[in-house]
């Protein structure tokens, strides 16, 4: 279990991270949502090692990051922030150098820089220089670095930064996989990866927590959860609203699109948690409607986000 | 177990470091140039032939005034290249200390001029050849510019802990490496003497590397001159790993 407990940290007079609390445990992937300057990094910074905090600490599987910092990274790999690698060392010898410090030697330093070169898709440059890869590549040679010891704890900065929508799906699936034994903690401000790969998502702005629970249970937030959309043949639209403003439970009737041969249109629940979709499936077919197209709306996250963190 | 621990990650970072010099044009260069400018020194400047006498005084005279721009050389990159690549988050993240890392990187370097200052035996077989020198001194000779070497380096790795800029380092340690030979010199001495109280001036002569290096070069190996250059790495690479764990970012 990863603990997290009060941190905080000032850049002089700036706060940066103020007071962030949360634990995540084995098989879960949280993720670390925030815009940029949020404080993402140096929360994971922190947690690390890497930089002392103000104030609070991070307990990493029993071992306090302040006074058992070597403990502590032990049973981590951490994924920094544009993926630092040095430019002059092959893949093998990087991932071989990770290695070894790691505590691995022989045979069995060369297995597990086999397996993190087989699980990451690095075997066709493994003899390459780092310098020469291209920015996809640096990426995943950082990456392998922080699974070669198989860490129960995982800490990735960003992991899916600068890589095309091909990689990105195969990291993403890979970081899955991986869930099953490990506490997983993943920074990012795309939304679309929150939602593909998190358990759970805590959303920080300006070093605070703004939110903390899981991407469902966030869409619900938004105004638009439980809001039905509607395609129809074109028809008179004010017979067709005072029709729907009948409905138990209804609130309001929007308008969204009126073309020549559709209407699209959005009913928007009293309260997200009656669903209104019977109401109004019985009503349009009493008045005899054609609906072409119905969709219950699950909610919007990039718009959960920007009322959260604006 | 945990000096074992520390041993194997000492190891690792060396082993980066040295095949990091050696794959690199720069170690080369180095070298080159060390070499070429200790043959000029001494043939040319010291008149090493005309004097007439087979001994390297000379030689080991200059090494000091080399290893003084050389050696800053080096070490300004030795911190300054891990925060420009961000490996710095990278390996102060892993399970090592502060300490492992710089002994690490500290013996790497002076294994790295040790190297350098081997490859000059050529001088040392031209002495044998023209007569024939003393074997001590120049043992002796060899071990006080490794010393001084390693003392130079400890300087340099500690101002490149500082800055994130290489000039910077560079300029300050070549600074501080020329007080530490300057001090004991007698011109610097007698002009300290002049107003500076009397422990003072035999505290800086007494930081100078000059009095110790006579002795070496003289063929005694004295537990205090040893004491004296461990004593310089020591404090150097102690101020270094407080300016790393204390460093901003
Ligand atoms: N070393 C530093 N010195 C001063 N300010 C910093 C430093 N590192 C980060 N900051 C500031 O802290 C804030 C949070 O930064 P960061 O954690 O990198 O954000 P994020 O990763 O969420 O984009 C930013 O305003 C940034 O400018
Ligand atoms: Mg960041």
């Amino acid at each position: 279990m990863i603990e997290v407990k009060n941190l905080t940290k000032y850049f002089g007079a700036k706060k940066a991270v103020d007071n962030i609390s949360f634990t995540v445990e084995k098989g879960e992937i949280l993720g670390f949502l925030g815009p940029n300057a949020a404080g993402k990094s140096t929360t994971m910074r922190m947690i690390t090692g890497f930089i002392p905090p103000s104030d609070g600490t991070a307990v990493i599987g029993g071992a306090d990051i302040l006074t058992d910092a070597v403990a502590a990274r032990k049973k981590i790999g951490y994924l920094p922030e544009n993926a630092p690698v040095y430019p002059d060392m092959t893949v093998y010898g990087y991932l071989d150098f990770c290695a070894e410090v790691r505590g691995f030697s022989g045979e069995n330093r060369k297995k597990k820089v086999e397996e993190a070169l087989e699980k990451c898709f690095l075997n066709e440059v493994k003899f390459q220089t780092i310098s020469t890869l291209s920015k996809g590549f640096k990426q995943r040679v950082c990456f392998a670095q922080s699974i070669i010891h198989d860490p129960e704890y995982l800490i990735l900065d960003e992991p899916t930064d600068g890589l095309d929508p091909n990689q990105k799906h195969e990291v993403r699936l890979l970081i899955r996989k991986m869930s099953a034994d490990k506490a997983i903690i993943l920074s990012t401000h795309i939304l679309d990866e929150m939602d593909a790969v998190c358990s759970r998502a805590i959303i920080i702005a300006k070093g605070r927590i703004v939110a903390d629970e899981t991407p469902f249970n966030l869409r619900t937030r938004s105004s638009l959860h439980g809001a039905v959309s509607l395609t129809l043949p074109p028809t008179d639209t004010e017979k067709f609203i005072s029709c729907i403003r009948g409905i138990k439970g209804v609130k309001e009737v929007r308008i969204i699109e009126k073309e020549a041969d559709t209407l699209k249109v959005r009913i928007y629940p009293e309260n997200a948690y009656t669903p209104i979709v019977n109401g109004v499936v019985t009503a349009l077919s009493d008045h005899h409607y054609e609906i072409k197209t119905i969709f219950v709306e699950q909610g919007r996250l990039d718009e959960v986000f920007r009322e959260l963190t604006v | 177990m945990e000096i074992k621990e520390s041993a194997n990650n000492i190891k690792a970072i060396f082993r980066r470091e040295i095949g990091g010099y050696f794959g690199s044009p720069v170690a080369y260069v180095f070298i080159v140039i060390f070499l070429m400018l200790m043959g000029f020194f001494t043939f040319y400047i010291s008149r090493f032939f005309e004097v007439g006498q087979a001994d390297l005084r000379n030689f080991f005279e200059w090494h000091s005034w080399i290893f003084m721009f050389l050696v800053p050389a080096v070490a300004m990159r030795l911190w300054a290249e891990e925060r420009r690549m961000g490996t710095l988050e990278l390996i102060l993240t892993f399970p090592v200390t502060v300490a492992d890392v710089i002994l690490g990187k500290f013996l790497a370097a002076w294994v790295f001029i040790g190297i350098a200052l081997f490859l000059t035996f050529p001088m040392v077989i031209t002495v044998a050849y023209l007569g024939s020198p003393d074997t001590g001194p120049v043992i002796c000779g060899y071990i006080g510019s490794f010393l001084s070497a390693g003392a130079f380096l400890s300087v340099g790795i500690m101002t490149s802990s500082f800055t994130r800029s290489q000039v910077i380092s560079f300029i300050v340690s070549v600074v501080l490496c020329l007080f530490f030979i300057l001090a004991g010199y007698p011109p610097v001495t007698e002009m300290l003497s002049g107003w500076a109280p009397i422990w003072l001036v035999n505290l800086v002569s007494s930081l100078g590397f000059l009095s110790h290096s006579v002795s070496i070069e003289r063929g005694v190996l004295d537990f205090r001159d040893l004491l004296y250059y461990f004593s310089i790495i020591f404090f150097m690479l102690f101020a270094n790993g407080i300016v790393i764990q204390n460093r901003r970012t």
